[in-house]
């Protein structure tokens, strides 16, 4: 029998699980863990912030569906990690965060470095462990594994005090596990199916709306093929962006707060949604009670609690999408009809046109939409887009298309600044070929720019778009909008250089004013070995429309001032 | 938030180790609903615990608790029960004030009455085991009031489902 030590049973356990990289930083309570992880074949991308380790895991996982991992030591360790692992809980994604404790013989007692990390981490996780023995750690990280990747996927802790790494012994690794109390797939209801399609069929004006959930389970191309049989026009929320192209003929856009004015109207004047995979918050919808007027909801969900929390759905199915969407296209393949030549089809039509009359209307002056544009041009279709979080995020949302899932990587729910430049550099550690994008605000990049010293000593270059306009921008837009001007903490003054600070972490930087400027440095940036910080100044009095004032839905919205 | 509505019983078959009730607890916290009562024990089974929660909600209010009970790993199995679909049972002690020989007498007197235990009598108290529906036991508590009470605790209500009736389906 091999004799392991916790550590070692960790890793052994890690492997098991075919993990190849891990992100994250050593402290007093993981030390062990870092000496097993020695010679173990196991990549670990150093961090220089926990909670950048965060944002690299979940950005690993969400281009790559797989599992992303993050390391953290026990106590500040644990609690950097809060910010990132609560970001990858409110988008559903699938992150296992180890972190070191302090000796079970010290539980408790405020030990140098302890935190409760168990309790701190219940409400922001879909489960949290303790193994307290040798023999517990590969269940807990089979567990924690499986529980991350099935079901709606989420993250996961594991806390491993230190005298449970340092304990040796024999330990057994199972293949496979069942938890008690968790059953991730629910067999979705035939008969349930049945009346969604007959119901879809029967709607005069439906619209599909597609969601993160259809981006996980990866079940967009089955939605794609109803909307394409029914002829059904498809607008997808902020997370569900990239579930279908964004130059599909049935391509609507994104809803929402700042959503596009063809999928917000062709949606407000819809008479059935049929939602796959949402949650239906409250940025997608506003105004909830009037979201679902005169409408038939039906709402295709894996996790039951979804369903009626936001919105009453007047039809549901639960269970795994893939397996749902593909039964309903089989029931809806069998019915023929098609709306291309409806009235609906042709009312789609109109809005979409007065929605291209609108965008005629923006300028290609040199600012965001026309940028974005710019550097989609620039970009191979498979390129990985990620947003920092605010104006720079709906910008993007807006003007830059993605054509494919897993390529537009944002924080929806959680909204966390500071989000877009650790994910793209978790991003680029899953697929170093594919160049990624990071579209960011200068208040947001400030937060996580350490992350730049990841991307240079790992090798993950990176491209780094900052809309700088001294601002804390979307604030102050609102301080605009709704505080007659006052503005209150939200000028940055230019503050740091962000050359100077490509400089100290040893990667290029460049200020661009013009098209001309910008396409130069893209094209060397995407040659570049190290990681281009672009700065794009931006007129700090530059508006993200459309918007829908809070309290409004999402007819209400203000296309310009 | 809390308070409204009447009382909805959970009953939670769960996991029987450390952490679940701070799980389960966590659920009304988070949206600042008071529980009523809760009363966790084993079941025959050792690894399982039976949780029986209460708390007063309107009917929308305890479907969302539901599906959040059902989604939280640990929770094996989650009845959700009116109360008169459940046998419902409650045990308090109650320490009543006596005050002389002919007080403590009409408290003995009350108690035989309501055919409970007494399990202390002390110079100036009497304590008694009362076991029953929670209604029952608050009109025990108020009338026991009248003589003063000096310190009640209860265990909250446990519950089993009514069996059906035999013969029906």
């Amino acid at each position: 029998m091999v004799e392991y030590s916790g550590a070692s049973a960790l890793v052994e356990s890690l492997k098991r699980e075919k993990v190849d990289l891990v992100f994250g930083i050593p402290g007093g309570a993981t030390l062990p863990i870092y000496d097993a992880l020695v010679g173990s074949g196991i990549r670990h991308v150093l961090a220089r912030h926990e909670q950048c380790a965060a944002h690299m895991a979940d950005g690993f996982a969400r281009v790559s569906g797989r599992v992303g991992v993050a390391m953290a030591t026990s106590g500040p360790g644990s609690t950097n990690l809060v910010t990132g692992i609560a970001t990858a809980y409110l988008d559903s994604s699938p992150v296992v965060a180890i972190t070191g404790q302090v000796p079970t013989t010290q539980l408790g007692s405020d030990a140098f470095q302890e935190v409760d990390t168990v309790g701190i981490f219940n409400p922001i996780t879909k489960y949290v462990m303790q193994p307290r023995t040798l023999s517990d750690v590969p269940r807990a990280v089979k567990a924690a594994f499986y529980m991350a990747s099935s079901g709606r996927t989420g993250p996961v802790v594991v806390d491993i005090p230190k005298d449970v790494q340092m304990a040796k012994g024999e330990a057994e690794f199972p293949d496979a596990i069942t938890i008690r109390g968790y059953t991730p797939y629910i067999a979705p209801d035939l008969l349930a199916i049945e009346r969604v399609a007959t119901t879809l069929l029967k709607a005069a004006k439906p619209i599909i709306l597609v969601g993160g959930g259809a981006v996980r389970s990866g079940c967009s191309p089955i939605v794609l093929a109803i909307a394409e049989h029914l002829s059904i026009p498809v607008a997808t929320t902020l997370m569900g962006k990239g579930s279908i192209s964004d130059d599909h003929p049935l391509s609507l856009g994104t809803i929402g707060m700042h959503g596009n004015y063809q999928a917000n109207m062709t949606l407000t004047e819809a008479d059935l949604i049929l939602s796959v995979g949402v949650r239906f918050s409250d940025r997608s919808t506003m105004n909830a009670s009037e979201f679902a007027t005169d409408k038939i909801i039906i709402h295709l969900e894996i996790d039951p609690s979804e369903v009626d929390k936001n919105i009453k759905a007047d039809q549901y199915v639960i269970g795994d999408l893939n397996t749902t969407a593909r039964l309903l296209y089989e029931t809806v393949l069998k019915k023929t009809r098609n709306l291309t030549e409806s009235s609906w089809a042709l009312r789609v039509k109109r809005i979409k046109e007065e929605s291209e009359a609108l965008l005629r209307k923006d300028t290609n002056d040199f600012l965001p939409p026309a940028i974005l544009r710019k550097m989609r041009e620039l970009l191979p279709p498979q390129a990985v887009v990620t947003t920092d979080v605010g104006q720079n995020q709906m910008w993007a949302q807006l003007h830059f298309k993605v054509f494919a899932p897993r390529t537009f990587i944002t924080s929806g729910g959680l909204g966390t600044m500071g989000f877009g430049l650790p994910a793209a550099v978790g991003a680029k550690a899953f697929n170093p070929r594919v160049p990624i994008l990071s579209i960011v605000g200068d208040g947001g990049f400030v937060m996580t720019c350490n992350a730049l010293a990841t991307s240079r000593t790992e090798g993950l270059p990176v491209i780094v778009c900052i809309f700088n306009n001294s601002m804390l921008g979307m604030v102050a837009q609102w301080q605009r909008m709704f505080y007659d001007r006052r503005y209150s903490a939200v000028q940055l003054e230019s503050v740091p250089d962000m050359l100077q600070i490509a400089k100290a972490f040893g990667v290029e930087g460049i200020r661009v004013q013009s098209m001309d400027e910008l396409e130069k440095a893209f094209r060397t940036a995407l040659r570049s070995e190290v990681t281009t910080v672009i700065d794009i100044p931006v007129s700090p009095e530059e508006d993200v429309f459309p918007m829908v004032p809070l309290g409004g839905s999402l007819k209400d919205m203000v296309v310009k001032p | 938030m809390s308070g409204k509505g009447e009382l909805k019983i959970f009953s939670l078959l769960v996991n029987n180790k450390p952490g679940v009730l701070f799980r389960v607890s966590s659920l009304f916290r988070r949206r600042s609903y008071n529980i009523e009562s809760v009363s966790v024990g084993p079941t025959g089974d050792k690894s399982t615990a039976k949780m029986v929660i209460t708390m007063l909600a309107d009917e929308e209010t305890a479907d969302s608790f539901t599906r959040l009970l059902k989604r939280t790993i640990d929770v094996i199995d989650i009845v959700r029960l009116n109360p008169d679909q459940a046998i419902m049972s409650e045990l308090a002690l109650v320490r009543v004030k006596t005050d002389g020989l002919s007080n403590r007498n009409s408290v003995l007197a009350m108690i035989g009455a309501w055919g409970f235990k007494v399990v202390e009598i002390t110079k100036d108290s009497v304590c008694v085991q009362v076991t029953g529906n929670p209604p029952d036991l608050e009109n025990f508590i108020e009338m026991a009031s009248e003589f003063g009470i000096e310190d009640v605790a209860r265990t909250g209500v446990t519950v089993l489902e009514k069996s059906r009736p035999q013969g029906q389906a």
